[in-house]
């Protein structure tokens, strides 16, 4: 079971990393600044294994990839929305981050419910099941092989 | 069945004809890496363990949000990026010449039809030329910069028609923040944006820009004109039939149609803290401003700095606001310099900055604290993009800006 941090739409990733954190060498030193501008006692707050539920456009704005990378290194499971900006859920796959599009789930649930993925099939929150789709097979290769670095490292021999 | 401009270019590339859905792998023409994302790209590819840079003149390094340095770890990003250069030959690195999203185009790397990335979200800025150009992160930049490929689906496209003559203080800035607010920020997302009709036609190349440059507010993946004569004076190239080619069909398919005639746009705003939040200048007079800033990869060309100019000559700012200006580049900067435009703006009282990205995201000189309220003519007006969280940014057209520095309030030019 995971539970659910609940965030609004059009949530960017200026929000989710200021650009001010952008520069620091690893991704460890940004995790206590994640959505600092919109919830500074957030990322302290978060457990791993918990998920984030957000309304449409979650992650518009600028393309930096520092904002998945952070957000999975703070445990963040999935994030489920009523829909990504699409340089952010490329990132987030590219990071083995898993991404799910769900139309109703934003408008049913609450922060702190607790919520079961059954990745490709449904989600299910306070007994009752919300249907979602599979990723495409090109994107369901990189997750599962955890992010483009280890599909690359793949093709390369590497691993 | 008739293609739109993005399903061509894509479909050229790829040497079949291809449909919105088809998800497609292309030869890359063009990866732009700026200053920011350099020893993360850099790191992803090694850590994927590429031996060499498919194609290194392809290749464009270009350091502008850091520059000047402002803080004691930047420079390590310059220095990382010079490395990576010399051990893997890549010749085209900008190092002080301006954004990068102004030199992909001025200084002759991307041409019409071609296909570019860009650590970016404004890489869709090239859409000015007739090219497919979008933001990607820096691990599929690794990736790119090791096999030359990145897939990509091809996207349905919006078309936007724009017929007539615009209003004396009316910018293609104020065009894009409407059809951002009538689209919304998301109402794009995954779709490129085709932008046509009589007032596009007029358009300067400049003003082109600022539009496909913000076509991304509205989650677009690229915005597109097509290549005119005025495209091919600006990339230095021939009107040949190639380019010729490269507009839609008129059976091409839309997924939605958005049709404006010119008279009807009026100067706007684009109000905290959505891009989308849009309200005429109007509305807003009386709102006092701290600082004004005119510049970025939106609105820092020769043509908005003339525009300002224009309003500011013999004129001077308020007295309790600051006017930074930053040209988009040093060739503008420079031109700015010879055509006495600087000069007006000196004279006027504005603080003229080195080319940069700076204070559009934050870095720069200029940064604003809590309750101060700025008009600007970047892009994003998203909390704390340009100082803290509790900073007012309003969004407008230079005309908007230069007016609004005098005034002291916002005001149409």
């Amino acid at each position: 079971m995971s539970k659910i941090w609940k965030l609004d739409n059009d949530i960017d990733t200026d929000i989710i990393l200021p650009t001010e954190y952008l520069a620091f060498e690893t991704v460890q030193e940004m995790k206590p600044y994640a959505f600092s501008p919109l919830r500074p006692e957030l990322a302290a707050q978060i457990q791993p294994g918990d998920m984030i539920v957000a309304g449409n456009n979650f992650g518009c704005g600028s393309s930096r990839e520092q904002a998945p990378e952070v957000v999975k290194a703070l445990g963040i499971s999935c994030i489920v929305a009523k829909s990504f900006a699409r340089i952010f859920f490329r990132n987030a796959i590219n990071n083995g981050l898993l991404l799910i599009e769900q139309p109703d789930l934003y408008d049913e649930v609450n922060e702190g419910d607790e919520a079961e993925v059954i990745p490709g099939k449904e989600i299910i929150v306070n007994g009752k099941s919300y249907p979602i789709a599979s990723l495409p097979e090109n994107l369901t290769e990189i997750l599962e092989a955890g992010g483009l670095v280890k599909a690359m490292r793949k093709r390369n021999g590497l691993d | 069945m008739g293609h739109t401009l993005v399903e061509k270019i894509i479909g050229n590339k790829v040497g079949h004809e291809v449909k919105p859905g088809d998800i497609v792998t292309v030869d890359v023409d063009w990866c732009m890496i700026d200053d920011i994302m350099v020893p993360f790209a850099v790191q992803k590819f090694e850590e994927m363990g590429f031996k060499k840079v498919a194609k290194p003149d392809g290749v464009v390094l270009i350091y502008d949000h850091f520059l000047p340095a402002t803080q004691v770890d930047d420079s390590r990003h310059f220095r990382v990026g010079d490395e990576f250069a010399e051990k893997y030959g890549l010749k085209n690195v900008h190092r002080t010449d301006g954004i990068c999203h102004q030199l992909m185009t001025e200084a002759g790397y991307v041409k019409p039809g071609d296909i570019a990335f860009g650590t970016d979200s404004h890489t869709v800025t090239y859409g000015c030329v007739g090219a497919f150009s979008t933001g990607i992160g820096y691990t599929e930049m690794a990736g790119i910069l090791g096999t030359g490929q990145l897939w990509i689906k091809v996207p349905e496209t919006i078309k936007v028609e724009i017929e007539g003559t615009l209003h004396g203080n009316v910018t293609s800035k104020d065009i894009i923040l409407r059809i951002i607010g009538d689209l919304t920020a998301s109402g794009a997302t995954y779709q490129a944006i085709e932008f046509t009709g009589s007032t596009v036609d007029a358009m300067s190349v400049a003003s082109r820009m600022t539009m496909s440059n913000m076509s991304v507010e509205a989650g677009a993946k690229c915005g597109l004109f097509a290549p005119d004569e005025k495209t091919c004076d600006y990339c230095k190239i021939p009107y040949d039939d190639s380019i010729k080619a490269l507009h839609a069909d008129n059976d091409a398919q839309y997924s939605k149609i958005l049709r404006y005639k010119a008279e009807d746009f009026k100067p706007v705003c684009a109000c905290p803290s959505l891009v989308d939040n849009i309200k005429p200048v109007k509305e807003l007079k009386g709102t006092k401003v701290d600082q004004v800033f005119i510049g970025s990869c939106t609105n820092g060309r020769l043509e908005d700095l003339r525009a300002a100019a224009t309003i500011l000559k013999g004129k001077h700012v308020a007295p309790f606001v600051k006017l930074i200006v930053t040209p988009a580049s040093r060739k503008i900067y420079r031109e700015a310099l010879a055509d006495g435009t600087l000069e007006i703006l000196s004279d006027a009282g504005a603080i003229i900055t080195t080319p940069g990205c700076g204070l559009c995201c934050g870095r720069g000189g200029g940064i604003l604290s809590d309750d101060e309220v700025v008009v600007a003519t970047n892009n994003r007006n998203f909390l704390g993009r340009m100082g803290t969280s509790k900073v007012q940014i309003y969004l407008a057209s230079p005309v908007t800006a230069a007016a609004t520095a005098i005034a002291g309030e916002i005001v149409e030019g």
